[in-house]
């Protein structure tokens, strides 16, 4: 025991260890009132990390080439002891990862932690998104199975409708002229190393953004506001161990919904996995219905349902890309005097509403083939997505707060 | 401020280290941007290809692959061309006024022979291939529906001269490569340095 403390203290002399660990756990002071919403940023980190670990273990037999991609993944799948288990841990945990992450972004909007100071605590967050996407947009082409090919053709190809420099910069994108070998091994890259690195740095300094603001919570009021005499916030609790304990429960309960999926329903009838992405890749036939992985399809939708305007695609690949990148404005946008959901008035409550009934509306037309009553659905939901955001400077103005508590309030 | 630095100098001197360093920097990205276009293997595989068209029956389509992307050559029967001519009024650009083919081909039915069309099966939407559909009237594309092709993932709808219908998310006609017939019945693609005569 004393020699372990002696070397603790060889340390600290030389790195700030115990500093650290008090600064960002024992001493770590979060909200007394986290609720349910509030797993979902330890889940992610937990996500990130089983797929970083099952994504190392596929990389070592899987290969990166248009000849033997497709075979190297049947081959993880049939020949590699318990290949078949990392296989389906990553692809269900790709899914996962944007379930966790659509919730823990909704938890923000609820209780407007986007708002001051914790605006570029979301932007940091809104760039893992958008990392996230690239890492799971470049990862879904590697199988080289039918549906990775021509996802892979689609999206590039959006590229290639920005007026003047789109065919080039898909080119660039491509590094071949159509999708090739060339492109695999380039997005093999980006998907093991560029992005990857990328992410876990950024999800660093969101965290050291976040405890240097401190956390939101349900009530949306600001517990530093009130300290005690031992300069820690009354309405706070370290977050070792407490918060630690009741992540670990979610954690748990986490799991069980990762494994039932992983072992009943990798595939999730075709929404995790799509099927015809067990067909190899053929650069001669397009399948009867394509659509991307149900993550991406609410901004597909809006795609959709933006017609070609002077003979250009462009205008809909602007749509689906600022729909996307919306949601960096929202601590401009909102205007309101108070930032949780719990204070709100009637308006704002039934706009967010509109909003997750777009969105989910989106989503699951954008996994259907495109009818002109689908299209019609699509184009009115599209237009409540960014009613939501365009109108909001205006509606969070007139609403009806309640007023704010001065303390926590229990669930 | 009292003491002795000379900021208007400090300040050139930091500008033009700052500048320097720019250059420095853009010239070290440039290998690395550069190495991410085509190489010359990528830009290698785009050489013409020959293709033998006496096979192909009336009315039937053959698919070749050229540049790594399907193309595709229909022999039209007569019936199939007389069709052309009757629904401009429903089609975006009936006289192919967008340049998606070669001059030799800007015509009625956007080929060298009236009754040969070789057309890039990459739709112009967003690049799928569209599925060829030369049946009159089929239960699920409609009553009006003439011979054509249709593009599974949007919808997209072309006439047998590859022409884009109106409402739907395809903003042009399909693109005519470049093409030459070596012989009655030897087709050369990707190459039309004879402006496309045999």
């Amino acid at each position: 025991m004393n020699a372990m403390k002696k070397l603790l203290g060889w340390v600290d002399e030389r790195f700030p260890l115990i500093e650290t660990w008090k600064l960002h756990l024992s001493e770590y002071y979060a909200p007394k009132n986290f609720n349910f919403w509030y797993f979902f940023g330890g889940l992610a980190l937990l996500v990130l990390v089983i797929q970083i670990v099952s994504g190392i273990f596929l990389t070592m037999n899987y290969k990166p080439d248009a000849l033997f991609a497709f075979a190297s993944v049947e081959y993880i799948m049939r020949d590699v002891q318990w290949g078949w288990l990392l296989r389906y841990m990553h692809s269900t945990g790709a899914s996962l990862f944007f379930v966790v992450i659509y919730l823990h972004m909704f938890r923000g909007m609820m209780y407007g932690s986007y708002r001051k100071p914790r605006e570029l605590l979301w932007i940091i967050g809104m760039v893992i998104y958008l990392a996230l996407m690239a890492e799971a947009f470049m990862g879904y082409l590697l199988p080289w199975g039918q549906m990775s090919y021509w996802g892979a053709q689609v999206i590039v190809n959006l590229f290639a409708t920005v007026p003047y420099i789109g065919n080039d910069l898909s080119t660039l994108i491509r590094g071949d002229f159509v999708i090739s070998d060339i492109t695999l091994n380039r997005f093999f890259a980006l998907h093991v190393i560029a992005v990857p690195l990328l992410l876990v740095a950024i999800v660093f300094v969101h965290l050291v953004a976040l405890h240097a603001v401190g956390s939101n919570n349900p009530d949306g009021i600001e517990i530093k506001k009130n300290k005690g005499a031992d300069g820690h916030p009354v309405d706070g609790i370290p977050f070792f161990p407490y918060m630690v304990a009741k992540d670990g429960v979610a954690t748990v309960a986490f799991l069980i919904v990762f494994c039932a999926v992983l072992f009943f329903a990798p595939e999730m009838g075709g929404y995790f996995i799509e099927a015809n992405n067990f067909v190899p890749a053929d650069p001669m036939k397009t399948p009867a219905h394509i659509a991307p992985v149900w993550y991406f399809t609410p901004y597909y939708a809006i795609l959709r349902a933006v017609p070609p305007m002077f003979s250009s695609q462009f205008p809909g690949v602007v749509a689906m890309g600022v729909a996307t990148m919306i949601f960096f404005a929202l601590p401009w946008l909102d205007r309101g005097k108070v930032k949780s959901i719990r204070y709100r008035g009637p308006i704002y409550k039934a706009f967010l509403a509109a909003f997750v009934v777009s969105f989910l509306g989106l989503g699951l037309l954008g996994t259907l083939p495109s009818t002109p009553t689908y299209t019609n659905i699509a184009r009115v939901l599209s237009v409540v997505y960014f009613a939501f955001f365009i109108l909001m400077p205006w509606y969070t103005k007139i609403d009806k707060c309640k007023p704010e508590p001065d303390r926590l309030t229990s669930n | 401020m009292t003491d002795n630095v000379d900021h208007s100098k400090r300040n050139m001197l930091l500008a033009a280290t700052a500048a320097a360093g720019g250059v420095a920097a853009a010239g070290v990205a440039a290998p690395f941007v550069l190495s991410l276009m085509p190489s010359e293997r990528a830009k290698a595989a785009g050489a013409p290809i020959e293709v033998d068209i006496s096979a192909i029956a009336p009315g039937a389509m053959m698919s070749v692959e050229w540049q790594g992307k399907p193309v595709w050559i229909v022999r039209r029967t007569p019936e199939m061309l007389d069709m052309l001519t009757k629904h401009d009024a429903d089609l975006t650009d009936p006289a192919s006024t967008v340049p998606q083919q070669p001059e030799y081909c800007n015509n009625a039915t956007r080929s060298v022979k009236p009754e040969i069309l070789v057309v890039l099966g990459i739709c112009t939407h967003l690049g799928c291939s569209p599925t060829f559909r030369p049946e009159v009237s089929p239960a699920d594309l409609g009553a009006n529906w003439a011979g054509g092709w249709f593009c599974p993932c949007h919808g997209s709808r072309f006439d047998l001269a590859a022409r884009v219908f109106k409402g739907v998310p395809a903003p042009t006609n399909l693109i005519i490569p470049p093409h030459k017939y070596l012989s009655e019945t030897k087709l050369l693609i990707g190459d039309d340095s004879k402006g496309g005569a045999a």
